[in-house]
């Protein structure tokens, strides 16, 4: 089936981002699929920005290089993008953009916004043409725009969308989708909707492009939930905080980017020797140091594994998909919960911004494990919060909440009573018991998710934000006939290895394709299992991967 | 002087491993008293800290305990007091934990009025890192890294503290059990950040502001003294520096909403901790995206 792809392009603050958000709502509500993913600059106006939506009737995980259709709001839109688009494709635009490209067709969207009232309203005349242009729902559409606009303004931009419907007839043969109800929703309120679907009552963080999106969806949600967030004064306030909330006996997150983390790694290990939970984002861009702000690389993860001085139990996970950004989100805090260690969630600003429609998800599904414990209040014990167990994990109380019994955390090495030691058979205990819980959650790992063909004669290896293109590409080169399969990894520390050694022993040439230098899960795979990778797909020019790149590699090395 | 019907041993902890003469004692003896005092058990208190032999304190008192980074005895303080606006809040550290590595946790925390006492175990030097020059070391301390001198401008406690926007702010002496017993009494009472500024000797590193150097040094504020007058309070901050001698006593207390009073839901609310979580309840937040 046609899967049809949309580009909005133009300058920061003219408006894209509600057109693009009117498009998306009027398709999901339409009953098709889609994935959007947004291309933006660090600066606040001008510049050059775009959304592309992919949709159709089918499944959509991936955006893809090739053009439809082109709504520019600017005439750089057309110079920078016009070569991607399709032999058969269209370039909407103002009849105040003289352009000479083959396929545009020019039209008074700034006229009839006048006319509307407004010349703001352009962008739902723009709205009104998308659809048309696709045959969709008129009524349905004055339903989308109505649920963001004010009532007052509602009328006006009601008539620019009949004006704009009114400037061009159908012109894109689409099937009409069967009625099923999705949601739609991208990577960052993915993990915020999991944040508040898994008990989180506190989230701390200090702004930073990607992750700044989760702090804001939790914000606005302060005055109907229980969580409460604070903007702290810099990263390592925002992951104290949360510890020290965490210690308190709530559950608490942070989030940053890669600077951020940078800035946290101290905490991570005091969470690590302290044995506190907590449950830390890392919304990936490309670094070092400032980087590029906006743009979208999976460099963190070497950092990540070893982040903190010292030795510490972890656990890494990967978010795949918006579905796997909110059921790994409640999953890691019962993870971090449980063994009572930091649990980091790696995210990028691909999938971050990424909106896809999808199952609405299934709160009867999501758990919430403290395992918290208590004492009687007369009892003759005295707790101690290091206590030595058979598998290591000591019975955890809330502070204040039993009279009598005190909760001392230290980030010295500590007794079972959390008193400083300097003797080294404490020392050894207390490293053992703390690092035997790397054993443990071996246990619970979920292996990589597989795509592709019963015996693979490639493989090729990813994690995190490419699976969508990775499953993309997979479908592409099995048409081409090639016997290809796919293993995206979700949790990355400890490694589930045991698919990567079941497809190792069928493929004959293995690839890992990762949004890096270094290739870093490679290399991680390499220390973990001795296995090397026969070549490697990297990118690091700070836009994702599309599937028609992996395809032309594969063509290209394996022959 | 000491009310002979309260309890102090409840506060008992391990054996400490300060050096023998230093300010720390009395502070840690003066703190227990003044918990005692205020009838305070020993399960209802938190004390957080960061690193250096001030933030040991945790380690030597029972209460509950959260001895942590270097700089960063505060921020958990905050975290705390959100999960659990129950819990009464000390914070025991160091002049460089504070002003040095934490001033800027220290900073915004009072900004936001929470409901701490903070009490500085000001020794004007680094104690624990063997007597280097500290932010509230005086121009001219030779120390091992500061050879030649200090040559910076002291950081002013109480005028930053003031001008910052704690709402109590206090200085005593480690050396005198009559005035620092009250004192800390007053400031765990506060509702906001109190922070009071412990002068406090190290017998080893400081061979400038001893006992005897305090003892001369310090004197009570004034019984006319407004603490309610900010100028007036700002006036008196600057002495020290201007060689006035070093004034001990309040020099400023307002009441102001707390952080938590600001956040209805925590103020009029029950504790974070104490509410029940259920996945179900983010239906409505789910049904948004629909």
């Amino acid at each position: 089936m046609k899967k049809y792809n949309l580009l909005i392009g133009g300058s920061a603050g003219q408006g894209m981002d509600t057109l693009a958000h009117n498009i998306e709502k009027l398709l999901q509500r339409s009953g098709y699929h889609l994935f959007s993913n947004k291309d933006y600059e660090s600066r606040v106006r001008g510049g050059h920005n775009f959304t592309q939506i992919r949709f159709g009737t089918e499944v959509v995980t991936s955006h893809s290089n090739d053009l439809d259709l082109i709504i520019a709001l600017n005439t750089e839109t057309i110079e920078v993008h016009k070569e991607r688009l399709l032999e058969v494709g269209t370039i909407l635009c103002d009849e105040t953009i003289l352009s000479s490209e083959k396929g545009v067709i020019s039209l008074p969207i700034v006229k009839s916004a006048r006319e509307a009232g407004d010349a703001k309203t352009q962008t739902i005349v723009a709205f009104g043409i998308f659809v048309k242009l696709f045959d969709l729902d008129l009524d349905l559409a004055k339903k989308v725009i109505a649920s963001t606009l004010k009532p007052e303004i509602l009328s006006m931009n009601e008539k620019a969308l009949d004006l704009g419907y009114s400037l061009i007839d159908k012109s894109f043969e689409i099937e009409k989708p069967e009625s099923v109800i999705r949601m739609m929703i991208n990577g960052n309120q993915a993990i915020g909707l999991g944040a508040l679907a898994g008990g989180v009552t506190f989230y701390a963080a200090y702004p930073m492009t990607p992750s700044t999106s989760i702090m804001t969806y939790l914000a606005s949600k302060q005055a109907e939930s229980d969580v409460v967030v604070e903007q702290a004064e810099d990263e390592i306030a925002a992951i104290n905080m949360a510890l020290g909330a965490s210690y308190a006996g709530i559950r608490a997150m942070t989030g940053t980017s890669g600077g951020g983390f940078s800035l946290m790694t101290e905490t991570l290990g005091l969470s690590g020797i302290a044995e506190l939970p907590l449950v830390i984002v890392n919304v990936q861009r490309p670094g070092p140091a400032t980087g590029l702000p906006t743009r979208t690389e999976q460099s963190d993860l070497s950092f990540i594994l070893t982040a903190s001085h010292g030795e510490i139990p972890r656990m890494v996970l990967a978010v795949r998909n918006v579905e796997d950004a909110f059921y790994q989100t409640t999953r890691a805090l019962n993870i971090a919960d449980k063994y009572q260690i930091p649990v980091i969630i790696l995210n990028d600003q691909y999938l971050a911004d990424a909106n896809q429609t999808i199952k609405p998800f299934d709160l009867s599904k999501v758990t919430i494990e403290r395992n918290l414990t208590t004492l009687d209040a007369d009892t003759d014990e005295i707790y101690n919060r290091y206590q030595f167990t058979e598998n290591g994990i000591s019975p955890r109380i809330i502070p204040g909440k039993v009279k009598g019994q005190v909760v001392l955390i230290d980030s010295d090495e500590h007794d079972q009573s959390g008193h400083i030691i300097e003797d080294a058979e404490t020392r050894i205990k207390m490293m053992q018991k703390r690092m035997n819980k790397l054993e443990m959650l071996k246990e619970i790992l979920m292996e990589p998710s597989y795509f592709g063909v019963e015996k693979p004669e490639i493989l090729l290896v990813g994690w995190g934000s490419t699976e969508g293109n990775l499953k993309e590409a997979v479908e592409e080169l099995i048409k081409n006939g090639k016997q290809v399969g796919a293993l995206v990894f979700g949790d990355i520390y400890p490694l589930p290895t045991k698919l990567l050694e079941q497809y190792l022993g069928i493929a004959s040439t293995v690839i890992n394709v990762e949004q890096n230098y270094t290739g870093q899960l490679a290399k991680l795979i390499r220390q973990e299992t001795g296995i090397k990778m026969d070549k490697s797909l990297l990118k690091y020019d700070g836009r994702q991967i599309a599937p028609h790149e992996i395809v032309d590699f594969v063509g290209r090395e394996v022959r | 002087m000491t009310n002979t019907t309260i309890n102090t041993n409840q506060f008992d902890s391990v054996k400490n491993a300060w050096c023998p003469g230093c300010g720390n004692h009395g502070i840690l003896a003066a703190l227990k008293q003044a918990l005692a005092e205020l009838k305070l058990e020993p399960h209802e208190v938190l004390v957080t800290s960061g690193i250096g032999q001030a933030a040991k304190t945790p380690q030597y008192i029972r209460t509950n305990g959260f001895n942590g980074l270097h700089g960063r005895a505060v921020p958990p303080a905050l975290g705390a007091q959100i999960a659990n606006k129950d819990l009464k809040i000390c914070i025991t550290s160091g002049d460089g934990d504070t002003f040095g590595e934490g001033g800027n946790h220290v900073l915004h925390n009072m900004r936001r009025n929470i409901d701490v006492a903070h009490f500085v175990h000001d020794n004007q030097i680094y104690g624990l890192t063997k007597g280097q020059a500290s932010p509230t070391t005086y121009p001219g301390h030779v120390t091992s890294v500061q050879t030649e001198g200090v040559i910076n401008q002291p950081l002013n406690p109480i005028a930053f503290a003031i001008v910052t926007g704690a709402t109590f702010v206090a200085r005593t002496f480690s050396g005198d059990r009559e005035h620092l017993v009250p004192i800390m009494k007053a400031a765990i009472q506060h509702k906001g950040y109190a922070i009071v500024d412990i002068m406090q000797p190290c017998v080893i590193f400081n061979k400038e502001n001893t006992y005897q150097w305090y003892r001369e040094n310090l004197y009570h504020l004034p019984e006319d003294h407004d603490p309610t007058n900010k100028i007036a309070a700002l006036t008196r901050a600057f002495e020290y520096e201007e060689g006035k001698g070093i004034p001990m006593g309040i020099f400023y207390q307002v009441e102001k909403p707390t952080f938590i009073d600001n956040i209805p839901k925590l103020r009029d609310g029950k504790p974070l901790v104490d509410l029940e979580l259920n996945p179900q309840k983010a239906e409505r937040f789910l049904q948004e995206f629909l």
